[in-house]
Formats: C-alpha cells, sequence, structure tokens
C-alpha cells in the first residue's frame, strides 16, 4: 500500500477525512438489494416457465411468482429503517428529482407490485374461483375480490388468462430489470466512490441478484419438500442448476473483469481499491466472496454440469450449492456498500465499519426483515397452493 | 442669611406618582428603538446591504490561500460557533500536511483542527522537508454531483451559484453524502437531515463575510463576488497567479479556489 507514484501523491501516513469516519450506508443498504435481488431471480424462474414454456419448470412456477411477492412485499422495510427521516419517504413520490436514480424508487416498486400482484391473482384465479365457491362471508367477499368477482372458468377464459399472463410476464421482465438494475445504477452513478464508479455495477448486481433468487427457489423448493415429506421432481432442479450456472458464470466473469481491468489500467484511485481489497476487505473479498463463495461452486457447478450423477446425489449438491450462493451474493452486498465506504475520499486512509445489535439497522434488525418474507410465504401457503395439483384446494 | 430649602415631598402619593412616570417613561424605549442593533455593522461585501437582492445576477467566489495558512483553527471555532456543530461532525477543517525528505506525504486533522495545532506530530521517523495547513469546505460545485443525486430535490443549486439543503424537505437518506467527491457533507445526529457549510448564506445576504473569513488572522480565507470589480476575489480570479480546484478530474466545477495549492492536496 505504501507506493509512491511520480507526480500524484504518495500515500503513507492513514488520513480519513474528518467526515468519512462515518459509514453513512450500513446493513439496511446491503439488505435492500439483497432483497430486489431474489424477487428478479425468482421471477426469472416464473418468466421461463410462463412465457417462454419451459415445461420442466412448472413445479417451481408458481411457487416462485408467490416468493418473489412475498420478498417484494417487504423491500421497502429496509429502506424506512434507513431514512433519517422516514416520515417524509413519500417525498420521493411528490418531488421527485429526475436525475436522481434513487428517486425512481416509489414509481418502478409501485409498478413491480402492480404487475406482480396481478400475474399471481391470474396464474391462481381458477383456484380462487373455486376456493369463492366453497367458503361463506367476509372470506367469500375476499375471494371475489381477488378473482374481480367472475366465475367464468370457461376454455376462453382460461385461454384468455394464459394470454394475459403471457403479457404480464413479458412486461415483467424488463420491469423486473429496472427494479434491481437502478439500484445498480445507484451505486454505479457515484463518481466520487472509486469502488463503485463503473458502468459494470447495475449489470453485475442484476446478474447476482439472478444468482441469488434462484439459489433461494431450488433451496427452498428441496427443503420445504423434504420437510413435508413429498417428492422432488429432479428435472425441475436440473433445469434450475443449468439457469443457475449460466447466470453465475455471467455474473462472477463481470466481477472479476471489474477488479481485474482496475488493476491493469491502474488509473485513477486503483491503488486505494487494490489497498481495500488486499487489507480491510482482503478476507472478506478474496477468501469468503472469490475462493469459497465463487471459485467452490464453479467447481461443483461444473461438475454437476459435466459428470453425469445419480437423482439423489445432484439433488443434494444442488442444495449446497444454492446455500453457499446465497451467502456469497449477501457476502457480495456487503464489500461493495460497506466495502465501498471504508475507503475515505481523501485517497489516504480507511475507515472502519462496527455493526451493532441493537441499533435500527442492526443485527437484530436485520434478522427480523429477513424473517418477515418468510413468515409471509408462510402465510401465503394457507391461501394460495405452492405445488401444481389436480386437486388443490389447500394443498401444499 | 437664612437659606431657604423646600422641604423635599415625601408623601406616598408623589411616590407613587414618580415611579408610574418613570416607567411609563422608561417603557417608551421598548418602542421606539434607540441603537445597539447588532446587524447596523459596516458592509463587509459592498453592494449588498440596504439594497434589494437580484438573486438571479450573482456570482460568489472563495479563495484558499495555502501559502498564509498557519493552522490556528479560528475558522473551525467560528463555524462551530456559528451553526452549534455536532461534535465529530465538520462543516469545515484544516489538514496538516508534513513533507518528508524521501517525498512520502503525513497527513493529519485531528478533531478537523478546531483546538490549533498546538503541537508538532512525533510519529514521524525522517526529517521534515516542508509543512503546510489546508482548510476545506464545501466547493460549491457549479455541477454539483450532490444535486444530482438528491432523490427529493432537497439540495438544489440557487440561482445565485450556491447549493443549500432544504432541512425541511430532506429526508435523510444520506445519497449526497456519499456523492460528494470532496467530504464535506454529513448527517446530523439530531435532526437527521443533511448538513454541510454553507458559506454562510444567512451573513451574506446580509453584506457579511462569511464567519470563518472574518475570523481568520492570516487572510488565508478570501471571499468575495465577481461582480464587483474592485474585489480582492474579482483580482485574483482574473489575475495571472496559478488557481486550482480539488479534484478536477470529477468535473464538478468548484466555485472554491485554492491559491498556492500543492499536488499532495486530495
Amino acid at each position: 500500500m505504501d507506493v509512491a507514484h511520480g507526480s500524484t501523491a504518495a500515500l503513507i501516513s492513514s488520513y480519513v477525512f474528518p467526515n468519512d469516519l462515518h459509514v453513512h450506508w450500513s446493513m439496511m443498504i446491503v439488505l435492500y438489494p439483497y432483497i430486489t435481488g431474489l424477487v428478479d431471480g425468482a421471477f426469472i424462474i416464473a418468466a421461463l416457465y410462463y412465457l417462454f414454456d419451459v415445461k420442466s419448470l412448472k413445479p417451481v412456477a408458481k411457487f416462485s411468482l408467490l416468493f418473489a411477492f412475498a420478498f417484494l412485499f417487504w423491500a421497502t422495510i429496509p429502506l424506512l429503517l434507513h431514512l433519517g427521516r422516514p416520515e417524509r419517504n413519500l417525498n420521493m413520490l411528490l418531488t421527485p428529482s429526475p436525475s436522481s436514480a434513487m428517486a425512481g424508487f416509489g414509481y418502478i416498486y409501485a409498478v413491480s407490485m402492480g404487475v406482480l400482484v396481478f400475474i399471481v391473482l391470474f396464474v391462481y384465479r381458477p383456484q380462487l374461483v373455486e376456493l369463492r365457491a366453497t367458503s361463506k362471508g367476509y372470506l367469500q367477499l375476499l375471494y371475489r375480490a381477488l378473482t374481480f368477482d367472475s366465475i367464468d372458468l370457461s376454455e376462453k377464459a382460461i385461454a384468455l388468462d394464459g394470454k394475459i399472463i403471457k403479457f404480464l410476464v413479458g412486461i415483467g421482465i424488463p420491469i423486473a430489470a429496472v427494479l434491481h438494475g437502478y439500484v445498480g445504477f445507484i451505486f454505479g452513478g457515484v463518481k466520487a466512490n472509486p469502488t463503485w464508479s463503473t458502468p459494470l455495477m447495475p449489470v453485475i448486481f442484476l446478474f447476482s441478484a439472478c444468482v441469488s433468487g434462484i439459489s433461494a427457489i431450488i433451496l427452498a423448493y428441496i427443503v420445504i419438500r423434504k420437510i413435508k415429506g413429498r417428492s422432488i421432481d429432479h428435472g425441475c432442479i436440473r433445469t434450475c442448476v443449468k439457469t443457475l450456472t449460466l447466470f453465475f458464470i455471467l455474473a462472477f466473469t463481470f466481477e472479476m473483469l471489474e477488479v481485474f481491468s482496475h488493476s491493469y489500467l491502474k488509473s485513477g484511485y486503483h491503488h486505494m481499491v487494490e489497498g481495500l481489497l488486499n487489507g480491510p476487505l482482503a478476507n472478506s473479498f478474496w477468501l469468503w466472496q472469490v475462493k469459497l463463495g465463487s471459485v467452490l461452486p464453479l467447481a461443483i457447478l461444473g461438475v454437476m454440469g459435466l459428470i453425469k450423477l445419480k437423482d439423489t446425489l445432484y439433488s443434494s449438491l444442488a442444495a449446497i450449492v444454492s446455500a453457499i450462493l446465497l451467502i456469497q451474493v449477501l457476502i457480495m452486498r456487503w464489500n461493495v456498500v460497506i466495502g465501498g465506504q471504508l475507503m475515505s475520499k481523501s485517497a489516504r486512509g480507511y475507515t472502519e465499519f462496527h455493526p451493532e445489535w441493537f441499533d435500527k439497522e442492526g443485527i437484530l434488525a436485520v434478522i427480523a426483515v429477513m424473517a418477515l418474507p418468510f413468515i409471509t410465504l408462510f402465510i401465503l401457503s394457507k391461501i394460495f397452493p405452492f405445488w401444481s395439483q389436480s386437486n388443490t384446494s389447500k394443498a401444499k | 442669611m437664612k437659606i431657604l430649602e423646600p422641604s423635599p415631598n415625601l408623601d406616598r402619593r408623589s411616590f407613587i406618582k414618580k415611579v408610574l412616570n418613570g416607567t411609563i417613561a422608561g417603557s417608551l424605549y421598548l418602542a421606539f428603538p434607540i441603537g445597539g442593533n447588532t446587524l447596523d455593522l459596516p458592509e463587509q461585501i459592498p453592494g449588498i446591504k440596504g439594497k434589494p437582492y437580484d438573486i438571479q445576477n450573482q456570482e460568489f467566489a472563495f479563495i484558499v490561500d495555502i501559502t498564509r495558512c498557519i493552522g490556528c483553527g479560528s475558522c473551525c471555532v467560528a463555524d462551530k460557533r456559528e451553526y452549534n456543530v455536532p461534535d465529530g461532525n465538520y462543516r469545515t477543517w484544516v489538514e496538516r500536511y508534513v513533507k518528508g525528505f524521501s517525498d512520502e506525504i503525513y497527513v493529519d486533522s485531528p478533531n478537523g483542527g478546531l483546538d490549533g495545532y498546538q503541537t508538532p506530530r512525533d510519529d514521524i521517523n525522517e526529517e521534515v522537508r516542508d509543512t503546510f495547513f489546508v482548510p476545506k469546505l464545501c466547493n460549491m460545485c457549479k455541477e454539483a454531483p450532490c444535486v444530482q443525486v438528491c432523490p427529493v430535490g432537497a439540495t438544489f443549486t440557487s440561482p445565485d451559484g450556491f447549493v443549500p439543503v432544504d432541512e425541511k424537505r430532506c429526508v435523510g437518506c444520506a445519497y449526497c453524502i456519499q456523492a460528494c467527491p470532496y467530504s464535506v457533507r454529513f448527517l446530523h445526529p439530531e435532526t437527521k437531515v443533511a448538513d454541510k457549510c454553507t458559506w454562510c448564506y444567512h451573513r451574506i445576504r446580509k453584506g457579511l463575510l462569511p464567519a470563518c473569513v472574518q475570523v481568520c488572522p492570516t487572510h488565508a480565507r478570501k471571499f468575495g463576488s465577481m461582480k464587483d470589480e474592485t474585489s480582492e476575489i474579482y483580482k485574483i480570479l482574473k489575475g495571472p497567479g496559478v488557481l486550482t480546484v480539488l479534484k478536477k478530474e470529477m468535473g464538478t466545477f468548484p466555485a472554491l479556489y485554492y491559491k498556492g495549492a500543492r499536488r499532495e492536496v486530495i
């Protein structure tokens, strides 16, 4: 780190600008891209089935939609917990500044939520109509509202449903891409921070988002089916893993390309970025994110893709790889969000981050925020059956 | 000779009358101002006091002369008192640069230079070739990245070239703090909104210099209007000397210029 460059400043003593000592974007800002990433990845699985007719994904298609919905539902909470003045959050909708990527949040979120809700309602319309017929009172009123007060299940109606679903998923893909891509641009557009400002940031975020979402679907599917003592559709797992492998290769390639091209170009404040990755973030980045979190899963995925394995072994490895990748994506978000702020804009030093337990952005808050979507998913499972069955009422 | 003195009238009624008259007379002082107005100071920036302020036709600039700064910290003290800046946060600060004969640079800013630099650094193991002080404050960028990223428009560029923060609109997202290349912004720990140096806009509007400029004993900090051809600012900026800005490659076009700046200053 003690490198002298001819005409530029030599970096020696650790000097952090006085206002740089505090890390402003904390764990909630690590969590927000993670959550929207899970939404995106789950949506990709659903899109592959509903729009691109990848039939092998049928077992997880509906589940993916509900998974995406459960996480999207709580996506605003980390942001509200982060804001200094959360009671003014509507300012983003009322007086958005058009040059700010962050100002897009309110509108992008509203549109994504709207599209996803309609997709879920149209996909589940036949089951909801049946549930309406067998329920009474306020519950029946709810089902009537959810089915737009229609009981038409004729072939023509179902065909129309299919077309509407295809259309909604079709526009849902670019909307989902913007939902997570704009987060990448929030970081990529900050020229003041050398670790963040790169055109690749939205791309890296999007691809790793897909990785996390697909991994989540694979792991959740295997775990929930195992808990319920049900069988696992191995063909479905194989298709998911192939998609996961594709997205992960892309994500890892772009992540490494970013690091290596900066290291080769040696322009600007690269020595600070290298100092960060080889100093305070050495373990977090090279050991956890790259070696254990990326190279190891790549090796496992390579084995799974190139060697013919038995179904049970394949699915077990799929679960392990998915668990590792879910953690890897979280660590990657940590390294970008918090790691990026450890570097002072003085280009001469690094500050430290110490997570608190009881802060509104603390560890317990993070656990609570991540638990809420799973609780929601559990509640949803009581209304919308996860797995496609011929006998659908309240089956799980 | 008989000296006749009137005997003093000591009865209660006349006493009460006197007190009442005195009170009424004295209370007139509350209604009619008789001077002692602290804003009645001689104008420090010509052409502002007592005249309508044409907000569309102003151009101010701030120059920091590094060759004059002695690191006394008076500017930091004045700023902290003017705005009650919370401890650990800095609207302005002074950095100390020490250069050794090996060309190594040692930079520090203990408490932002608020206590002045009373003692030399004791952790440098080589002979010191040079040392200088660099005051830092908001650069009032003409193309401010903080304005670009604020999601709610709480920070904006005013027609007279200032970049204020509307503390009633700010949601405390801290995006502007991330976006500022000069780290002049912070989140106020009590109001939970973004805060930064304002070049004492409230004083400028009354024709007074910013607090830090006024108290600087060596005239290292200079402020003035580019519309005033007699001002020192105008003469320096239009003159032949070398003026630099911080992090020029960021493309922010600061209105804060450094005179005598060194290449080691970031």
